[in-house]
């Protein structure tokens, strides 16, 4: 029961950062129809920027944090600006392909300045785990948990209640119509890419907590995970986002307490291809249908 | 109007036939001759198998107009199929008769998984057919990485690879399947069959409503494109001789997709300059290792930015065309309308 | 045919031209209905069409008029009520099906294959016309030939009727708006259809070109036998050609009858007009 239980943990913990990650995913799904792919590679960014500041600079952890959230968000904003708004007239698939590139380029730039093999990124914090009625919970896993699910809550307010979130909303409804209406759709579009980025930079401060290392591909696997997430909940819906993320991340951690974790991966994407046939739009999200 | 002189079908073909033997004819005395060398020739083979990867993909992504992202999992499956057949006949049948039993197994292999994994992944679109083909490519790679611990078998030897497969793949051959491969997607394509799968991509919903099997022919679209790849794998592994599971993984299947978009969806003389560029260009800049995949990043993102439906779109070369205009003295002149829109 | 009649009795007000009454209508819509979640869209919906006759569906916008031809076409499946097409019911027939079945439609919303000439375009819709299997057109066996050589002779000679022949190499999405539709209607022509649906086909022309629509839809009759249901807003158009005219208002049908009796019908003119006050 107490291994049931931290599994739990385990899973949760996991499943907060692909969800945190997944938010991004969707956000700039549901508004510019774009799977981006160096979404991902936004937390490796993130992760170097830890390692730098901390172990280069030899700053606080404080500073790297809020470097690293910081670095995360302009970076979004600034490849959304660079590679994807000149192409948003064009078709769907050259901007995927662009994303790609991207992606690409930051993996292969990372390496080329950084080198292939990991960099230990110094902890941010010391604190002795927690123990709850003989289950020992680390620290890391209570604030990775407590800091997603705040995020979220704070990004659902920001979503249903600000202006900006209506606007927000109203562009990935309709950009045409929103655009008529007065909505500075370029602002709000920038506006999603760096609130997307900036909790993928939360997310890599939590992911780095936990896996002290930073390597040019270590984004390509979560990120892939996360979009799953996203896909999994539907996408561009929050809650959506969540749910995947959490249950992706459960999964993964169950499947291999029962032994089968080179299996794991495989497992999160069945899941995935069983829920997509079942439900085409994704656990919460809305089924469009073209109309004739 | 003026009648304008054509070329009567069958010296078309014979048109054709003579290019294609003269190019393999010519492939083969540089290398017999050794005026290429052997690193030369090893490229050229894995030009010829990219190139099918490309073309084949093609048939998916231009002309059905579907996003599949688990073109590397079929190829995967082509690949392991052919290398267990030819390492366990090697001796017990003529060489060449095993290197093509072993495509050939390889093609019906891909082609069927194709039907299996089309079936369920075509009932849904864009994005969403995208991310469950990668799906079904990555559960391939994990299971052929798995399936000896599992079952006990000694067949693919998981993340320890596959090892002392035949190596029966030269540059001829390999170019004779390249032709092969392009003849039939070419032919195909050239059909009523084709029509129906190039009427999907352009509008399901009329397409539907002219008669036509949707689901049928988007399967069979799928499943011919994964059938090419199979013969690619197997090709590959008869070109490397050692195999491995992480070698089709999902980059595999994005660095396919990024030739096809390069040369131009819809276009087969694009998807094959473009896989022979992309395939020659990395290793012409090996000396530069540490920049060239920066620069390859860098380039396709500026390729789309600036030219986003690909070096050719969706322009098809065609022989017989070129010489009809010759012989009608129109090569020079300007283009019609038609035909500029094409490109 | 005979248990259907049991089920519902015969449409009271049905189209049936003099030649035609002795023959099997080819279309025979009972109590047709849809609802999408709680919203019923369609209701009650009865409807006959002759073997060569020219019909007419108007109504308000939202009427449910689009909706009524995705049900004959099983783009939608109808929740209630029949379908017959030529005495064959179309329930748990997919779309292809219901093509091969004898009806073909044209849309609202242009969709022609734009990427694609204009021939190809015919020769799509002549795809259940030829029979030669897959392996013929790789290996090139004579069928391939044949059969290509008779179909592309067919649709040019089709596109030929319709002033279309000299257009056949070019792109169809390059084509003018007006010979857009009147391609749409050929590659419908081209699946041999009983009965041709036509969905708004003089949206967005001028009077002049209507006016030769009006000509082509009776000369289709004529020289290819067959009927012609069509979903029109110009009433110059469908009092012009049609010889029986159903009103749908709501997503039911509030009236049936000849284009004069349609004219002069009060419900008619409530329902496009609204109710007169006072």
């Amino acid at each position: 029961m107490s291994n049931f239980f931290s599994q739990l943990i385990n899973g949760l913990q996991l499943g907060s950062i692909y969800a945190l990650v997944a938010l991004g995913y969707s956000m700039v799904y549901g508004i510019i129809l774009l799977l981006n792919f160096a979404h991902g590679d936004i937390i490796m960014i993130g992760a170097y920027t830890s390692w730098i500041v901390m172990a280069k600079m030899g700053l606080p952890p404080v500073a790297a944090i809020f470097a690293t959230v910081i670095v995360c968000t302009l970076l979004g904003v600034f490849i959304e600006k660079v590679a994807y708004t000149p192409l948003r007239s064009a078709p769907r698939i050259s901007l995927l392909i662009t994303a790609i590139g991207i992606s690409y380029f930051l993996e292969y730039g990372a390496q080329l300045i950084w080198g292939a093999s990991a960099q230990v990124i110094p902890s941010y914090y010391n604190v002795a785990p927690i123990s709850i009625g003989g289950v020992k919970i680390s620290f890391t896993a209570i604030l990775t948990i407590a800091v997603s699910v705040v995020s979220m809550i704070a990004l659902a307010l920001l979503v249903q209640k600000t202006k900006v979130g209506k606007a927000m909303r109203a562009v990935s409804e309709d950009t045409g119509a929103a655009q008529l209406m007065g909505i500075n759709v370029n602002a709000t579009i920038s506006f999603t890419f760096a609130i997307g980025s900036a909790l993928a930079g939360i997310g890599s401060v939590l992911y780095c907590c936990q896996y002290a290392q930073a390597t040019p591909t270590m984004g390509s696997m979560l990120g892939l995970k996360a979009f799953v997430a996203a896909v999994l909940g539907g996408i561009g819906s929050i809650p959506g986002a969540m749910v995947g993320g959490f249950a992706i991340g459960i999964a993964e951690c169950f499947v291999s307490a029962i032994g089968l974790s080179v299996w794991k991966d495989a497992v999160v994407f069945a899941i995935l291809i069983v829920v997509l046939l079942v439900k085409p739009a994704g656990l919460l999200g809305r089924q469009l249908q073209e109309k004739v | 109007m003026k009648e304008r002189k054509t070329i009567p079908m069958a010296v078309r073909y014979l048109m054709n036939i003579i290019l294609v033997a003269a190019f393999l004819t010519a492939l083969n005395l540089l290398v017999v001759n050794k005026t290429l060398s052997t690193y030369n020739a090893k490229v050229l083979m894995l030009v010829g198998v990219n190139v099918i990867l490309a073309v084949s993909l093609n048939v998916a992504t231009g002309y059905l107009g579907q996003l599949p992202l688990g073109h590397a999992g079929f190829m995967a499956v082509g690949a392991y199929a052919s290398a267990i057949f030819t390492k366990n006949f090697d001796g017990r049948l003529p060489d060449e008769v095993n290197f093509v039993l072993g495509l050939v197994l390889a093609a019906v292999l891909a082609f069927g998984v194709g039907v299996l994994i089309g079936i369920p992944a075509l009932r849904l679109q864009g994005d969403y057919l995208a991310i469950l083909t990668l799906g079904f490519g990555e559960i391939i790679r994990i299971t052929l990485n798995n399936i000896d611990n599992v079952l006990g078998f000694k067949l693919t030897y998981g993340a320890a690879g596959l090892k002392n497969i035949p190596k029966y793949t030269s540059v001829l051959n390999a170019f004779v399947w390249v032709a092969v491969c392009c003849y039939v997607i070419h032919t195909m394509m050239k059909s009523r069959h084709g029509r129906a799968i190039l009427a999907i991509r352009e509008n399901e919903i009329a397409a539907d409503s002219c008669g036509i099997q949707t689901t049928y022919y988007k399967v069979l679209g799928f499943a011919v494109s994964a059938a090419f790849a199979g013969v690619a794998g197997g090709l590959y592994a008869g070109y490397l001789g050692v195999l491995n599971p992480g070698n089709f993984g999902f980059m595999k299947s994005i660095e396919i997709l990024v030739m096809v978009v390069l040369g131009g969806m819809g276009s087969m003389l694009g998807s094959v300059l473009s896989a022979t560029v992309l395939t020659v260009l990395p290793e012409a800049l090996r000396s530069f290792s540490e920049y060239r995949m920066v620069v390859y990043a860098l380039a396709l993102v500026l390729m789309m930015i600036f030219k986003p439906s690909g070096l050719l779109g969706q322009y098809d070369f065609s022989l017989s065309r070129l010489v009809e205009k010759l012989i009608n003295g129109e090569l020079f002149q300007k283009k019609s309308k038609t035909e500029k829109e094409g490109e | 045919m005979s248990f259907q009649d049991k089920l519902y009795p015969a449409p009271t007000n049905s189209f049936l031209k003099q030649e035609d009454l002795d023959k099997r209508p080819i279309l025979d819509v009972r109590n047709l209905g849809i609802d999408f979640g709680g919203l019923t869209a369609v209701d009650s919906l009865d409807l006959m069409v002759g073997r060569t006759e020219i019909t007419g569906l108007i109504g308000p916008n939202g009427a449910g008029k689009t909706t009524v031809f995705n049900m004959l076409t099983n783009v939608y499946t109808p929740t209630r009520g029949s379908i017959l097409v030529d005495g064959v019911s179309t329930a748990g027939k997919k779309t292809y099906q219901v093509n091969k079945m004898g009806i073909a439609r044209t849309f609202q919303n242009i969709r022609l294959f734009k990427d694609l000439t204009v021939l190809d375009n015919v020769l799509i819709g002549m795809h259940n016309d030829m029979s030669y299997h897959l392996v013929n057109s790789v290996l090139r066996l004579p069928g391939y030939w044949k059969q290509e050589r008779e179909a592309r002779q067919k649709a040019l000679e089709l596109l030929g009727i319709f002033h279309m022949q000299d257009m056949a190499q070019l792109q169809a999405g390059s084509l003018p708006y007006g010979a857009q539709r009147r391609l749409e209607i050929v590659r419908a022509l081209a699946s041999k259809p009983k009965l041709l649906l036509l969905d708004e086909p003089a949206a967005g022309m001028n009077p002049s070109e209507t006016a030769e629509l009006m000509d082509t839809i009776a000369y289709i009759r004529d020289t290819f036998h067959i009927a012609i249901l069509l979903i029109e807003h110009d009433m110059n158009l469908v009092m012009g050609v049609c010889e029986g005219i159903a009103v749908l208002s709501f997503g039911r049908i509030i009236a049936k009858g000849t284009p004069d009796e349609i004219r002069s019908n009060p419900q008619v003119i409530e329902a496009y007009l609204g109710k007169q006050e006072g």
